[in-house]
Order: structure tokens, then sequence, then C-alpha cells
């Protein structure tokens, strides 16, 4: 099954122009989509042709070229909305991920949180999971708690519903897919007991959604945020969220765009979603977005979602052939995403990306903005490689043998 | 041979030089490269306005745990008003290697330690 799924996606590769470039002489071998994603021609043209035939700004202009912006821009705003199955009134542009969280954490957080209060986070989030609550209970008064990342890299629900009993969080802020250890967490169990235990559930979703089926109705959580430059779009970023809390929330930012009236001394806001898109959006990107999402919706989530597993089977699979090395993160490849961090004995990550990169192998190297969780870990830092619809079992045959040649630059 | 992983680098990292800790010391200093989370601590003991003894400690790449064993050499026994004049050229020219802009403050990170236990500056080395 998964040769098929290989098969039926390598055809794709033809559409990644950047593939066709060579780095010191080799061929690339671009293992970093985790970090960020490379972009097909589809979005690529999409955008080019918005800003050679169509560009205008949106919502304004009484000219054909502002109607047609707008609705390319709204347009796109539906079809990414259709895609993770929610409303798109209630589905927000932001500037990335890390912008989507922030909001919830002024726009809800300063208004609910307080002292006695808790938000509870995991050992595995990125920063920009992490530092916003730090922010929002440093200012509320509330308290951050963790659940904590044991050896097998999964989150234990007991935990959570020990810390959840204790009656005092308003927020789990949970990751849908680690960055670093490839973990699928439960999210739909996560948020329907927490929603049990009376709190609210924000999910970061920047790994699932590039790689896997995501219906956000079926999870039910409370807010889910993402970014498009993961997903084989341009960067801009998503906030999807439930209509009650969107409309009894403050906006976060103010300006132009999001109000409905200013008077003087205060003002009335706008409509979902746009009472929290103040200020000109970046339109071209989220058309970009909108391409991607038909880009992926044609390919099929299922089989990007098979694709990235095979591919993470074959390189846990080959991956230990490399002497002295350490694989992180679940074993069984169902509750895995497509990334694999490892680290080498007597190898310093960074050593391993460079030398890697002379055989034109793209790797991460470093703590890939999961300090907390390196520690954990007991790492300073981790190499990875990650996967998307463009790379092949080959790839991975290109890592071992770039990593093999790296120990032997290290006389290992 | 290569370029930049030179045998003596890979000797400086694997066997790095006045590594460890000194106790007591007069001065410490511990800071760490924001890009990747290595970190690195020195601890060194001054008498007569130089240098006696230093140690390092931490984790790092091989060019940065080279940079701070190659340092650490040429800063015992140095008055310690001197080490407020040792820049970033001083260091990589040390290293004998180039140093690409991705890798400068791997290179750098242990001047900056060492730099700062003896002048408080916690600034990068220029
Ligand atoms: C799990 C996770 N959350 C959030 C982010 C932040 O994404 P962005 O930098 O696009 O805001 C990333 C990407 O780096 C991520 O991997």
């Amino acid at each position: 099954m998964g040769a098929v799924a290989e098969s039926t996606l390598s055809r794709l590769r033809a559409d990644f122009p950047i593939l066709d470039r060579e780095i010191n002489g080799h061929s690339l071998v671009y293992l970093d989509s985790a970090a960020s994603s490379q972009k097909p021609r589809q979005v690529i043209e999409a955008m080019d042709s918005f800003y050679a035939h169509s560009y205008g700004t949106v919502h304004r202009g009484v000219y054909e070229l502002g109607r047609e912006a707008t609705e390319l821009f709204e347009g796109a705003r539906e079809r990414i909305a259709a895609f993770v199955n929610w409303d798109s009134d209630l589905s927000i542009f932001t500037r990335n991920a890390t912008e989507a969280i922030n909001l919830v954490a002024y726009a809800w957080g300063r208004g609910n949180l307080g002292p006695g209060d808790e938000v509870l986070i995991t050992e595995m989030e990125h920063h920009s999971n992490i530092v916003p609550w730090q922010l929002a209970c440093e200012d509320t008064g509330a308290k951050l708690r963790y659940l904590s990342v044991p050896e097998s890299g999964e989150l234990s629900l007991d935990e959570l519903d020990a810390v959840l009993a204790e009656g005092r969080v308003r927020l789990v802020a949970v990751g849908h897919v680690s960055n670093v250890l490839g973990t699928i967490n439960p999210v739909e169990e996560i948020a329907r007991r927490a929603r049990a235990a009376g709190a609210l559930t924000l999910v970061d979703g920047a790994q699932s959604v590039p790689q896997m089926p995501v219906d956000l109705r079926a999870i039910d959580a409370d807010f889910y945020a993402w970014t498009g430059h993961k997903a084989l779009g341009p960067t801009v970023g998503m906030l999807h969220g439930r209509r009650e809390l969107l409309k009894e929330m403050r906006p976060f930012l103010g300006g132009g765009h999001m109000i409905s009236r200013v008077e003087r001394e205060h003002s009335t806001w706008n409509e979902l979603p746009w009472k929290f898109e103040a200020g000109t959006n970046a339109i071209a990107e989220a058309i970009g977005l909108g391409a991607a999402v038909d880009y992926l919706a044609a390919a099929g989530m299922d089989a990007v979602r098979a694709h990235e597993r095979e591919l993470t089977a074959y390189a846990l699979e080959r991956l230990p052939e490399v002497a002295g090395i350490t694989l992180y993160g679940p074993r069984d490849v169902d509750r895995r995403g497509g990334v694999v961090p490892f680290t080498i004995e007597g190898m310093h990550p960074h050593d391993i990306a460079e030398l890697c990169d002379r055989e034109a192998v793209c790797v991460r190297a470093g703590h890939h903005c999961a300090q907390p969780l390196m520690r954990v870990l007991g790492v300073g830092a981790t190499a990875r490689a990650s996967f998307h619809v463009y790379n092949t079992r080959d790839d991975v045959d290109r890592l071992v043998h770039a990593l093999n040649g790296a120990r032997e630059v290290f006389g290992l | 041979m290569d370029a930049l992983y030179r045998d003596y680098i890979l000797d400086h990292y694997k066997n790095p030089r006045n590594f460890g800790e000194l106790d007591p010391h007069d001065l410490e200093w511990h800071d760490h490269n924001p890009l990747c989370g290595d970190e690195l601590g020195v601890h060194i003991v001054v008498k007569d306005g130089r240098v006696a003894d230093l140690r390092f400690h931490g984790q790092g790449c091989a060019i940065s745990q080279a940079a701070a064993s190659i340092t650490s050499e040429e800063l015992i026994g140095l008055p310690v008003e001197e080490v407020a004049g040792l820049d970033a050229d001083w260091v990589i020219d040390q290293l004998g290697i180039e140093i690409s802009p991705t890798r400068r403050k791997c290179a750098l990170l242990g001047l900056k330690v060492m730099r700062g236990a003896t002048t408080g500056d916690a600034s990068w080395p220029e």
C-alpha cells in the first residue's frame, strides 16, 4: 500500500521547480519541510497571476480590480475553511500560527484569565505555544502548567484527567503533531475531556494540517491555529474559532478594516472574521494558500498521510544502519507524523547538518524551537529529517549515505 | 583533508584543552547561542592581573568547542585587561579555517563567555 502511495505522489515532484536545483554538484534533497515546505508551481502561479492581472486591495475598491481581488481573497478563505471543515466567517487570516496563538492569548486570555486560573500546555510544545501563555499568565496572575512527555513521546490522558480534576484549568493549549517527535496527539479526546472539565482547548495545528486529513468539526476544539508556509503555501496563518467565543472576545489589533464605526472615544467592531483582521491583509499570500489547499485536496490528504507514513517507516528502518545513531519519538508510525529526529554519538547536530549540506541533503539541526522538550529528552539539540509529498525513498537513502560520510569526516 | 573539519579542529573538539570546572575561581560567566541552544560556561583564576588558570564547560558543535578550546589556550597567561582587546577576527585567525555566516556565532561563543568573565561585556565579539 505504501509503495502505491509513493508511486502516485512521486509524479507531483515535477510540480516543484526548486527540485531542479543542484547544490554542491548534487541534486537537491529537501528534508526540512517541518520547518517550511517547498512550493508547487500552482501556488507560485496563483500569486504571480494575482499580481500581474488582478492586483487591488480588498473590501474597498469600487472598481473592477478591487472586486476581483476581494473575490479571489474571500474565495480563498472559503476553500481554506472547507479544507479543514470549518465555517469561513470563523476562519481568520493571521501572519502565521504564532500570531494566531497570540491572538487568542491576548483577545481571549487577557479578558478571561485571572489569579487562581491555570493554562495547561505540554512539554512538547513549540515556543509559539509556550511563550504567548507565559506572557498571558504574567499579565493576568494565572498559572502555567505542563503535561509531561514520557520516554514514549506520548502524552498521558490520565495525567490530563488528574490535572483537569483539580478544577483550575481554563484553557488547554496543545500541539496536534509535535514538530520534534512527530507524536500525533489525541486532540479530539483532549478537547472532549477539557470541555467536560469546563476548560477551553486551543490546538496548534502547524504540523498537522500540512500532512494529514484534519476535520475541525470532528476535533471540536475551541480554537485551531496553523500556518500556510508548511502546507505548500506562502507565509500566512489561520485561526479557526468557535462563534460564541470570537463574538465575545475583544479585538486583538485595532486599526482599519476591523471596525464598524469609529467615534472619537470608542469604536464598534466589524463582523466576523474581519473584526480580527486589522489593517490590509497579506492578500496574495491568502490567495496562494487557497491554491495550496486546492493542490493538497487534489493530491488527497489520505494519500499525503499514507506517503508521510511510508517514508517515516522507511527512515526508521534505514537510519539505524548508521552507527551511533539515536532516534527519538514514538516507534509506531500510525501514531507519528513525517518527522524523524536523531542524534549521532560523537557528532553535534550542527556538524551533521553542515556535512549533509555538502551532499545537498537539507536537514535541520538545533532545538527546533522546543527548548523545554530538549531538556526533557536530555539533549541540547537534535538533527531532524522531515518529509512532504515531493520526498522519496531515494531521499532517505541519500540521507543515510550523507550521514555515513559525515561519520568518516569525523573519524568515527 | 576536509577544509572545515581539519585534523586539529577535530582534535580540539574530541580532546578539548582546559575543559571542566575550577573551584575556587575568581571569575565566571555563562552564556548560550540562541540559534542552536548550545551552552558554554567558564571559570577563571586570576593571579597578579593575569589569567592564571581557566576551565570551560558546556556542549556545542565541533566549531564552537574547538574555538573555545583554542581560545582558552591563548588566554592562559594573558593580562586580564588584554582580553577586552580580542575580537572576532582574532578568533577566526586562531581557528585558521573559513567560517561561514551561519557558523560565526559557533566560533565566537568561547571568546564571548571568556570576555564576559573578564570584562563584564555581554555583547557578541565584533
Ligand atoms: C508545532 C509548531 N507550532 C507553531 C509553529 C510556528 O509556525 P509559524 O512560525 O509559522 O508561526 C511551528 C513552526 O515552526 C511548529 O512546528
